[in-house]
């Protein structure tokens, strides 16, 4: 059986494809996860490493909309697709209302998992706009604040919804 | 940190057959990578060659109505099986096991196909989809052959698959309407600790149990039938004093039959306990629906 093109092995991968809606183009090898690519080749820190099994969900970012594990998520996954990181919803210096919402609720002590808790957020506000407080811990099940300020953190979460709400839905 | 490996993006099933027979033990399948990756980056697994399977053309949920059985392709994402409204109506149990399946992000990800190939033994899918009594659709250069998930699932995280074999589409039958299911599990995190699945038909008159199943995962190298437990309830009143002993007895019989091993998350001696208690709550949740009670399958 001969193998064509698209079947031909490679070690490194060219990807296009939009980080915080700027366009991005580079070799990546493919054994780099989506993480390293991010922090290391992008700069782009908000992405923390902690557990590095999936489990904590420090490093969440968004993969054409849907929330993943960067930690354990290949780099050459994002050919043609858009990845979103927490610094990617400051819009000409202004905070995104999911940022507002945690910094007046008090939702961070030591802020290493906020990032990931702002950006599971945002994919939790989309599959569920108006989300019950049940809604809302199933959803963040896999992330982690070992400050343990979680009941800030769902506080904060139903703010946001509230300011994303449609005008005749709000109080 | 992952070690380098070549990566291969087949965009048949004819091309990922033949790649991956050429490499043998030298090469793995590569779907979502939610535990494929993890083991590699500790080390546990290495590969040289990944093969990606998800340009193959083998996503998509459909139900087949003639054979009665929803048809999930092997590369479907949990979060696919999870919203899909299909499953929902069709297989409910199988909709509200996944949305309580690791989380949110391993479901975006990590794909049902990949999930069995896996064989990881504390897999809710794999227990869920023994209760269904499902078969899954193998392919290679050479055809295609079907194989019950309990002839697939030959040891903890080894299957039946040959070199150049991968999963293409898993068929799950519908349970009849008259049959009441449920799925308990107990869990840390992501990793279901024990996880059982029970389904109970009802007698034309709906006094009687005609049929019990009863899929235990977790507590062995793969989920297993317990067939003695379902013997136990098969032909039981469905209320009063007689279901009660049956429920303990074959509750008990579950315990018995499981060999947990120790490990963080509690000693074997624990998970038995646990098996037992799961087996009464899920069929007692499978008696309340055949009496059209609603319950989450949370934790």
């Amino acid at each position: 059986m001969t193998r064509n093109e698209a079947a031909r092995s490679r070690q490194a991968v060219t990807v296009e494809c939009r980080v915080n809606g700027r366009r991005v183009r580079a070799q990546v090898p493919t054994h780099r996860v989506l993480l390293d690519f991010l922090r290391d080749d992008l700069g782009l820190t908000a992405a923390k490493r902690a557990c590095d099994v999936q489990v904590c969900g420090a490093c969440t970012v968004l993969v054409d909309g849907l929330p993943v594990s960067a930690c354990t998520y290949l780099a050459v996954e994002i050919d043609g697709r858009s990845v979103e990181s927490c610094e990617g919803l400051l819009q000409d210096g202004r905070l995104h209302p999911i940022q507002q919402a945690f910094v007046d609720a008090g939702a961070l002590q030591c802020g290493f998992c906020t990032p990931g808790m702002i950006m599971i957020t945002k994919a939790l506000l989309e599959d569920y706009p108006q989300p019950s407080a049940k809604e809302i811990t199933a959803y963040l099940h896999g992330n982690l604040c070992r400050c343990t300020g979680y009941k800030k953190i769902i506080e904060a979460i139903q703010t946001a919804a509230k300011s994303q709400a449609p005008v005749g839905n709000q109080r | 940190m992952l070690q380098p490996f070549q990566l291969y993006e087949p965009t048949t099933v004819t091309e990922a057959s033949s790649i991956l027979g050429d490499l043998g033990d030298q090469a793995c399948a590569y779907a979502g990578g939610t535990e494929l990756l993890l083991a590699m980056k500790h080390g546990l697994l290495r590969y040289a060659h990944l093969v990606n399977v998800k340009r193959v053309g083998l996503g998509g949920i459909s139900f087949d109505e003639e054979a009665d059985c929803l048809r999930i392709g092997a590369t479907a994402t949990h979060r696919e099986v999870e919203r899909s409204a299909l499953v929902a109506a069709r297989l409910p149990l199988l909709s509200s096991m996944e949305r309580h399946l690791a989380n949110v992000r391993v479901r975006a990800v990590g794909t049902a196909g990949g999930n069995l190939c896996f064989a990881e033994p504390h897999s809710d899918l794999a227990t869920v989809l023994l209760l269904h009594n499902a078969t899954v659709k193998i392919g290679s250069v050479s055809g295609t052959r079907a194989v019950g998930i309990a002839d697939f699932l030959v040891d903890a995280y080894t299957t039946c698959l040959r070199p150049g074999e991968l999963l293409l589409e898993i068929a799950v039958p519908r349970l009849s309407g008259d049959m009441g299911a449920a799925y308990r599990k107990f869990a840390f995190f992501e990793r279901p600790t024990v996880g059982v699945g029970t389904a109970l038909v009802a007698t034309a008159d709906r006094t009687t149990v005609a049929e019990a199943r009863i899929a235990v995962g977790c507590v062995g190298p793969m989920p297993f039938r317990a067939a003695k437990a379902e013997a136990i309830l098969a032909g039981v009143p469905l209320a009063g004093h007689a279901f009660d002993t049956a429920l303990r007895e074959a509750a008990d019989e579950v315990a018995r039959g499981c060999h947990p091993v120790d490990d963080l998350y509690g000693s074997g001696d624990y998970k038995r306990h646990l098996a037992m208690v799961l087996t009464k709550r899920a069929i007692a949740a499978a008696r309340d629906r055949l009496h059209g009670e609603t319950t989450d399958d949370a934790e």
